[in-house]
């Protein structure tokens, strides 16, 4: 430090692309967009300043390196947000549309062909009062949602919708997204204890049982799949299907990690957690309002995480095998998530709700020795040298 | 080790806290309607329920003390908003045994027309709370889409949806309107092959069957201790139908059979009684066309109502019916004057929901909506 101008000089930012404590490289498209974006709009307030106050340190600090960066990451997750949100958005539109085509009626019709009937929805449970139950255990209660709808959002955030829009690139970049969907179960577990009311407490164990069977076949086939990849990093799975996709030869284990990630996003016909007829909201029951809102939210991020691992593990993610690489990445990635999440709504639609022993005996009979299955098939296809 | 832990085994097993009492109702998505159903369950099992109903008592059988008996056919209509027709229907013929005399042979027919769309709309409506209470809205949708053309026939015939006030003591308010058996003919067919769609998504899917199958066994000594009346009874075994062993109105003339399960087993499960409903269904198809075909022989002016007495003579008369849901009973005692002294209405879903202990124990919390969806609860005539 030879010259000291500010306290921000202490910390040393120095080139963002060369910075050890920065996982954004060059390629995260993002990132750049908002490194260039604030470039743009911090250097515009910087020169508004220093013409009224000629010479100030503010408007040099706002265009230095270290603030930059800072400002780039804090435009950078307003990006990641609002293009999550909007795909969730978009998943729970798609998701009545379809389902009312499927019980011939319209689905919603508000605006934007019923788009906008999201958005009501959405601000609809932000303008409800927050009311809190008399005898719940109050801390438990409201900080079970943070964190649920919390690690919904992490688990959000480490899908990539191509190579170069990710927040992070990890190398084990599926096996982090199992972790932060197990950690789930405890705290729905706990909330439904907090809440001090029988259909939470019922739910809740339900809950915490359905996630925790359902985890094992689904680490089974994502163990097959990074044995076939020999990876766990999402962009070497997706490079692996460059010339054929998983699903053809993992088609039972497509079926199953399908089936597996309905339940995992508690979808009906595996909504035993809040089986309405019988739980009422099971462990939702208590909260209220924006609370709900935000549980929703995070259960749809769930359910359209689940969906990108199905497209990214079998159906080969952003790439097209024939065409090689398009120009749009991003959507190819989300016109096949959003075909997983069609399946979705369609098994929604057809299927009665399943028993809570039955969908235990699926998980743990039918389709653990077929993950099984699936994993032998796929080490003699490697032992073969097919891979 | 394990001596240690024998105490606390043993006081385990004094402790009675693994049960808990959960309260369904009485604004609980499964109740459709007020009433409530306590549960107590021992994990996932239900080991005792306890159903309360009471909440929409009006005062029914007290208010037509103070009607005559020609203003009380409205009020019948209140009864059930899926069976309003039949009981109707129930009352008016109640009276007509009262009175003494024998109605027309046309307005006979159309009774048993209005009677048996209304039990096809009615069970319609049934299906649709199963699909709600079993997770597949799609049931419900195409099971309420259906029940739209039947309406339609009620709006066709008399005017109204769903509280018709159609029959009249001596007949029916008014005859047929033109291309009625037309439509209902139409209605019928179009329905028949609907029915399969809905056949399709629900009977076929093993996941609904794996729901329904197993669970709930009634044996046919079990129906007849607790007064199950119906299609739940007719699931279980038992061989009796109102409308074919006692018959009124001209059902004795009209070629049918009784849908009938687990003749030679006498015992019947869930998915007895459900399936059940679905083949009346059919039945009451094929009895809506030969009645149909009958009103045509009959003719167009032939009557269709006769001028009855305002005041019936004193005594008690005793009318039965098949509903819908069950056997319906009106008990009228009459002392002469124009408003009845009593009138007693026996409704087959009180009688019904009563069983909801029997239906319940041993089934898990899961299932309590599939067993209790065969009721199928009607909180307007079951409180009065």
């Amino acid at each position: 430090m030879a010259e000291y101008t500010s306290i921000l000089d202490w910390i040393n930012f120095g080139d963002p692309y060369e910075n050890p404590f920065t996982p954004f490289l060059s390629d995260n498209l993002p990132y750049d967009i908002c490194y260039g974006l604030w470039e743009i709009i911090g250097g515009t307030i910087a020169w508004l300043i220093n013409l009224l106050f000629p010479g100030n340190p503010v408007s040099e600090w706002l265009v230095c390196d270290q603030v930059l960066v800072v400002f780039a990451l804090v435009l950078f997750m307003l990006v990641i947000f609002i293009v999550a949100f909007v795909v969730v958005l978009l998943n729970l539109w798609m998701e009545r549309k379809v389902l009312g085509r499927l019980m011939d009626r319209r689905g919603t019709m508000i605006g934007m062909k019923g788009f906008l009937q999201c958005v009501a929805d959405g601000l609809k449970t932000f303008m409800k009062e927050n009311t809190i139950p008399a005898k719940v255990d109050k801390m438990t209660y409201i900080w079970c949602v943070s964190l649920i709808v919390g690690l919904s959002c992490f688990v959000a955030c480490m899908v990539p919708l191509s190579d170069r829009w990710y927040v992070v690139n990890y190398d084990t970049g599926l096996l982090i997204i199992m972790a932060f969907y197990a950690l789930a179960p405890f705290f729905i577990l706990v909330s439904g204890w907090a809440q001090n009311n029988k259909y939470s407490l019922i739910g809740g164990i339900r809950a915490a049982e359905l996630m925790i069977s359902y985890e094992v076949p689904m680490l089974i086939i994502i163990a097959t799949i990074s044995l076939l990849a020999g990876s766990f990093n999402i962009n070497d799975i997706v490079a692996m299907q460059d010339t054929i996709w998983n699903v053809i030869p993992m088609a039972l284990g497509f079926i199953v990690f399908f089936f597996c990630a309905i339940a995992e996003c508690e979808r009906p016909p595996f909504d035993i957690a809040e089986a309405e007829t019988e739980l009422v909201e099971g462990w939702q029951t208590e909260y209220a309002g924006m609370k709900w809102g935000l549980i929703m939210l995070g259960d749809y991020l769930r359910g359209s995480v689940s969906c990108g691992m199905v497209a990214i593990m079998f159906l080969g993610g952003w790439t097209i095998p024939v065409f090689g690489g398009t120009g749009l990445p991003e959507i190819v990635f989300l016109i096949k998530a959003w075909f997983v999440f069609f399946l979705m709504i369609l098994v929604r639609g057809a299927i009665a709700r399943v028993r809570p022993d039955q969908i235990l005996n699926l998980g743990w009979k039918v389709f653990m020795p077929l993950a099984v299955f699936n994993l032998a098939i796929a080490v003699f296809l490697k032992v073969g040298g097919f891979y | 080790m394990a001596d240690s832990l024998v105490p606390v085994l043993e006081a385990q097993e004094k402790m009675d806290t693994d049960k808990m009492w959960v309260i369904w109702g009485p604004q609980h998505p499964f109740s459709h309607g007020l009433w409530t159903l306590k549960l107590k369950i021992d994990g996932e099992f239900c080991v005792d329920a306890d159903p309360i109903v009471g909440y929409l008592h009006r005062g029914w059988e007290k208010e037509t003390e103070n009607r005559d008996y020609a203003r009380i056919i409205p009020m019948t209509d209140r009864l059930c908003y899926c069976a309003s027709m039949t009981y109707s229907h129930l009352y008016c013929m109640t009276v007509e045994k009262a009175l003494g005399i024998d109605i027309p042979e046309k307005a006979k027919y159309i009774r048993i027309v209005a009677d048996e769309v209304c039990r096809i709309q009615s069970h319609l409506m049934w299906l649709a709370a199963v699909g709600t209470d079993m997770g597949n809205l799609t049931v419900f949708l195409w099971a309420m889409r259906e029940r739209e053309y039947f309406l339609d026939l009620n709006v066709k015939l008399c005017g109204a949806r769903m509280t018709t006030n159609y029959p009249r003591i001596g007949g029916v308010r008014n005859d047929t309107t033109p291309l009625f058996d037309r439509d209902i003919l139409r209605t019928v067919d179009r329905f028949e092959k609907a029915m399969w769609d809905i056949i399709y998504l629900i009977d076929d899917s093993s996941v609904f069957v794996s729901r329904m199958r197993k669970i709930s066994y009634l044996t046919r000594e079990q129906c007849a201790n607790m007064g199950l009346t119906g299609p739940a009874m007719r699931g279980c075994g038992v061989d009796f139908d109102i409308r074919r062993d006692d018959p009124y109105d001209n059902y004795d003339k009209v070629d049918f059979e009784v849908p009938v399960l687990n003749k030679d087993t006498k015992v019947g499960d869930t998915y007895d009684r459900y399936m059940i409903r679905i083949e009346e269904m059919f039945q009451s198809c094929d009895i809506i066309r030969q009645a149909v075909k009958k009103i045509e022989a009959i003719g167009k002016n032939a009557p269709y109502r006769i001028k009855t007495p305002t005041k019936v003579p004193a005594g008690t008369t005793f009318g039965r019916l098949e509903d819908p849901r069950g056997e319906s009973i009106m008990y009228l005692a009459s002392d002469g004057t124009d408003k009845p002294y009593r009138l007693k209405v026996r409704s087959p879903i009180f009688t019904n929901v009563s069983c909801s202990k029997v239906m319940c124990e041993g089934v898990r919390i899961a299932d309590v909506p599939a067993v209790l969806a065969q009721i199928d609860m009607c909180l307007g005539e079951t409180d009065r």
